[in-house]
């Protein structure tokens, strides 16, 4: 597609006169294949909460500002990107598609996400990936305190530093972080990192567009299967 | 859930338009606080050796041209009634302390909302676009400002119980959260000699950082012992005669956002209440981390 096509394509909605609403509306309608356009920009977003959330369709929608709580939540199958900060609850329960932020997340950053992408350019605050079950998040700048909370599946990299009880109560989620992970929560501890991690990190960076790191500099985080696995032996951890 | 903002003006332009720019802020956190709501404006200095107070009638009769009489009689000077709504401003020929312990005594019916010589408290029950409307707060010119709209959880639906609330001279706080040790800590406060008029965990935490201040620990050093001595939920914007200062409890539930341009230094619960400011598209914006204290101040000249 030429530039020039792509303009032309894209379906503009301005917050500043159009109720968010019947922009969520117009893009709920296009699930299940139904005719609209696949292209959609959103201008004059103003910290609105909950935009462009809960898509179920094959569309782009590009964001052209800051946003407020909730952006993108229950994403499935779309491609958000938020030219600019996104308030908490970032792309929470996404479950396909991918949600790019240019700028910072706050916190509870794809919480409880069961698949699909998420990509924060910037930092992401506390709370980042609570529960994942399935997402894959991708932060380039740093994490807050209680990231990857009783995250249970899917992959957690960070490429600046994590804050304070990273991965506390971890299940089965795999966390990779770069920079200085300051204090590791209950039952989280470091791990290997072998080959096949170096592959599967190489592939995520590559997803998130980051192509200057190297996936060696990562040090890799899980659960020490402690907390969550019961035995009688272990009661005195509890 | 509440909602704060704060406006720190940079240029004359934005001190001539700060209650404009206040309204459009708080009117955006009307949803986080629709029990009531209120404002410290920074303004029009009182000349030395006088002092600003700003007191609350529940009388809607009240006959603060009266008052004004009662004062001049009492300290001299041409005090003049500056009303708006329920409340009104009074600039005596008298020290703060001195003229509020004469209004305890003499008009114990009325509340001091502040006292100092810079500020100006203004709350209210109801909708914070009724209190923008009452109050008229998009007339206000001054150097900073404070506002709150609230969701009570701990405590009454009262004017009282509305924030900002004074914590010593020139000095306020609003709150976005609950305290849990409250009820304890007032009644130490209250062993060193602190007053209190409410039931409320925000004005023990004013209470708090008052009695800090008064033992001499800056205003830095007050918020920081925040951090030890308060159990609970917070964002606390705090102001000061000279600017204001922002502080989160390390867990950093309740949101805040800051941002910045040469013009103005803006921070509010959520960033629709910032979006609304002049070139807020451009501005630099931060989540503040949690457990730091962010302060600014005017230089002093």
């Amino acid at each position: 597609m030429t530039e020039a096509a792509e303009t032309t394509a894209a379906e503009v909605v301005d917050l500043a006169s159009t109720p968010l609403r019947e922009l969520n509306q117009r893009l709920h309608d296009l699930a299940n294949g139904a005719d609209g356009p696949r292209r959609w920009r959103i201008l004059n977003p103003n910290g609105a909460h909950a935009v462009a959330c809960g898509i179920d369709a094959e569309v782009e929608v590009e964001i052209e500002g800051h946003v407020g709580y909730y952006c993108a939540g229950m994403n499935k199958l779309a491609t958000v990107r938020v030219h600019g900060n996104a308030g908490p609850g970032l792309a929470e329960n996404i479950t396909s598609g991918t949600v790019v932020v240019d700028g910072n997340a706050s916190q509870s950053a794809g919480a409880t996400g069961r698949g699909g992408l998420l990509v924060v350019h910037g930092d992401a605050a506390a709370r980042c990936g609570i529960s994942m079950k399935g997402v894959d998040i991708v932060v380039r700048g740093s994490v807050g305190h209680l990231s990857g909370f009783m995250a249970q599946t899917g992959r957690l990299v960070v490429c600046g530093d994590a804050g304070e009880s990273l991965g506390d109560s971890i299940y089965e989620a795999r966390v990779y972080v770069r920079g200085e992970a300051s204090e590791l929560g209950a039952d989280c501890v470091e791990k290997e990192l072998r080959d096949e991690h170096r592959a599967e990190l190489a592939e995520l960076l590559l997803q998130a567009g980051i192509d200057d790191l190297d996936p060696s500099d990562f040090r890799r985080y899980g659960s020490a299967r402690r907390l969550y696995n019961f035995h009688v032996d272990n009661a005195g951890a509890y | 859930m509440c909602g704060i903002v704060g406006l720190f003006a940079k240029s004359t332009e934005v001190e001539e338009r700060l209650g404009e720019h206040l309204a459009a802020m708080l009117a955006q956190m009307s949803d986080r606080g629709p029990d009531s709501a209120g404002v410290a404006v920074y303004r029009d200095p009182a000349p030395s050796g006088a002092s600003k107070l700003t007191l609350f009638s529940s009388d809607p009769l009240q006959d603060w041209d009266a008052l004004a009489a009662d004062l001049r009689n009492a300290f001299g000077g041409a005090p003049e009634a500056g009303v708006r709504a329920s409340h009104a401003v009074f600039v005596v020929d008298a020290e703060a302390s001195e003229a509020e312990a004469w209004i305890r005594t003499a008009h114990p019916e009325l509340r001091v909302m502040s006292a100092g010589q810079t500020i100006e408290i203004y709350k209210e029950t109801g909708r914070p676009e009724e209190f923008i409307r009452q109050f008229s707060l998009g007339d206000f010119h001054g150097t900073h400002a404070l506002g709150h709209t609230r969701m009570a959880t701990e405590s009454r639906v009262t004017t009282a119980g509305s924030h900002p609330f004074s914590t010593g001279l020139d000095v306020c706080l609003v709150h976005n959260g609950s305290l849990s040790n409250h009820n304890r800590l007032r009644e130490e406060l209250r062993r060193q000699g602190i007053e209190f008029q409410t039931e409320n965990d925000t004005e023990v935490a004013a209470g708090y950082l008052a009695w800090r201040l008064r033992e001499g620990a800056s205003l830095e050093q007050a918020l920081e012992g925040c951090l030890d001595d308060l159990d609970g939920f917070y964002t606390f914007l705090v102001g000061t005669a000279d600017g204001f200062a922002v502080l989160r409890d390390p867990i950093a539930c309740k949101p805040a956002v800051l941002a910045e341009t040469d013009e103005w230094v803006a921070m509010a619960s959520e960033w629709r209440a910032i979006a609304v400011l002049p070139g807020a598209a451009a501005a630099r914006a931060w989540e503040p981390a949690p457990g730091v204290v962010y302060a600014w101040e005017r230089q002093k000249v």
